[in-house]
């Protein structure tokens, strides 16, 4: 087993220090700390139940819509604690926006979609928003398909369709960070190609952090890649390292489809 | 094993006989009080209910005129008051306060509220804004249905944003939403059209409601818009005409009621068949 060391990442936008998450009393994350890297795929793999979507989910601090689930530690988002009681949860998501696993459009138009979320924190005149709208479909690679019916119903689209609507959607708001929990797991083969396609151009410009069942997913897409198990980060590497060269037996054995 | 299936079936036969039967109790008394109501109420329409008053004692033909729009008014602003006051409350029930102590006192009253009698709330009314302003009013009419329509509307706009999944409210959060918006343009729309059913099953609910009426609108023999004063209403004018000597009366009675009970069938089967085919999505 080769003795693998962290990787140098100089440009984090999120640092992760000494995080522990709790639901009730259930320790649901232990000790973890990482870096995401700037403008990179940050993949998060491990079986059902090790931690990686709830890390995820404290990232926008989702989990403050539950009472009775808190997180203790760091996480340092331009040199602030985004745990800081003191931190306005809309406004960090809103730099931190989210897409879910299953696609999740809202109940109105799919120019409404996009822009409903600009709306909260921009105010322009609608041949702005117009564009905006296009701008944010272009970069969902969604434009061409439902250029002619921007006032239909979202719920009219495929799922493939409906799940690049709310990664428009996300964009759209222009945050830094893209956290994606597990946004290919509803749809068929070919429209998680063409997901994986769009988060390969995505990180030009979006820092991108994956949760993901599919290790062949995290191989193909991702910069960095951080196993997790029974809430602990048991190896956090390049992705080219932890899949070809891991440093802890835990990672050869799931990589290798031993256990998980 | 054959034995072990044909007991079975049996059960299932026995079970399936007596459920049809219980059934039929509760039909065949629904359809009974119709085929009365229409045979009887449809005897006694005419034009005259729309374009005459209630007539005097001992005085021919007469209409519902006063009553109708009377009954109308009266129905207009209760919604007015109760549709607002309900969907917040409701509002604040499934989005705001899940788990508050707060809430699940306001949920335990509201249930009382639901299975209060309404002669009950009529008196309320009238001891609380009849008696201290000195006068039966449409608008004391309008309070006391509004009164037993918000609780339903209250408990049907909760429910149906508890059907909201989890994961259309967290994605709405995610860009950043802050709650009143969430609940108020995302979650509120995705069960529009099941609010929309709560308010007019409310409004259906309240339509032929006269203990409160009596309390509070009264009657009103003449027509009359002014809802600050007392103010004629079908669900009494049937109550009183329904026990007096004139054969007119009666006949109006009926009429009246046809219309309480059309208007309540078309509301139910027409949020019915205007939802039916949305839900499904």
């Amino acid at each position: 087993m080769p003795d693998q060391k962290p990787p140098v990442i100089e440009n984090a936008v999120l640092q992760v220090r000494d995080l522990d998450f709790f639901y009730g009393d259930f320790r649901g994350l232990k000790n973890v700390s990482l870096d995401v890297a700037h403008k990179k795929v940050t993949a998060f793999i491990g079986p059902s139940g090790c931690g990686k979507s709830t890390l995820l989910r404290t990232f926008n601090r989702m989990y403050d819509l539950y009472p009775g689930q808190r997180a203790e530690g760091q996480i340092l988002f331009h040199g602030k604690n985004l745990l800081d009681k003191s931190q306005d949860v809309n406004l960090v998501r809103a730099k931190i926006g989210m897409v879910f696993q299953k696609p999740t459009p809202f109940p109105m138009t799919i120019y409404e979609n996009i822009a409903f979320g600009v709306r909260l924190y921009e105010r322009m005149s609608k041949s702005e928003m117009d564009d905006r709208v296009e701008w944010a479909l272009n970069k969902a690679a969604l434009w061409g398909e439902v250029k002619d019916k921007l006032n239909q119903s979202g719920l009219s689209l495929s799922g493939g369709q409906q799940q690049r609507l709310c990664i428009a959607r996300a964009v759209a708001v222009r945050p830094e960070i893209v956290l994606l929990d597990e946004p290919t797991s509803a749809l068929d083969p070919i429209s998680t190609a063409k997901i994986e396609e769009l988060i390969n151009e995505l990180k030009s410009d979006y820092t991108i952090a994956i949760v993901t069942h599919n290790m062949q997913q995290a191989a193909r897409i991702s910069d960095y890649t951080a196993f997790m198990y029974l809430g602990e980060l048991v190896e956090f590497n390049e992705t080219g390292t932890i899949f070809m060269r891991p440093g802890k037996k835990q990672t050869e054995d799931y990589i290798t489809g031993r256990f998980g | 094993m054959l034995s072990l299936y044909t007991r079975r079936l049996w059960i299932n036969r026995i079970g399936i006989t007596l459920s049809m039967l219980a059934m039929s109790v509760g039909l065949v008394a629904l359809l009974w009080i119709l085929w009365t109501l229409f045979s009887k109420g449809f005897a006694a329409l005419s034009w005259d209910l729309f374009t005459q008053d209630t007539p005097a004692p001992g005085t021919e033909g007469g209409g519902l005129r006063n009553a109708i729009v009377g009954s109308g008014l009266i129905l207009l602003f209760s919604m007015l008051i109760a549709t607002p006051v309900g969907i917040l409350a409701g509002i604040y029930l499934a989005e705001y306060g899940r788990i508050s102590k707060f809430a699940s006192f306001t949920r335990f009253m509201t249930d009382i509220m639901l299975s209060a009698p309404s002669i009950v709330i009529g008196l309320f009314v009238y001891a609380l804004f009849v008696a201290t302003t000195g006068g039966f009013s449409g608008w004391a009419g309008s309070l006391a249905l509004a009164l037993i329509a918000i609780p339903v509307v209250v408990r049907t706009t909760e429910n149906m944003l508890k059907l909201v999944p989890t994961s259309l409210r967290e994605a709405a959060f995610a860009v950043g939403a802050p709650r009143w918006q969430v609940s108020l343009k995302i979650t509120l729309r995705a069960v529009k059209s099941g609010v929309v059913t709560g308010v007019l099953l409310a409004m259906a609910r309240i339509t032929g409601e006269t203990a409160p009426l009596l309390f509070t609108a009264l009657n009103n023999q003449f027509f009359s818009t002014n809802m600050s004063e007392p103010m004629g209403n079908l669900p009494v004018v049937i109550y009183q005409f329904a026990l007096s000597p004139y054969d007119n009366w009666v006949n109006l009675a009926w009429a009246g009621a046809l219309l309480i009970a059309l208007l309540v069938l078309t509301v139910n089967i027409g949020v019915r068949v205007a939802f039916r085919n949305k839900d499904k999505r």
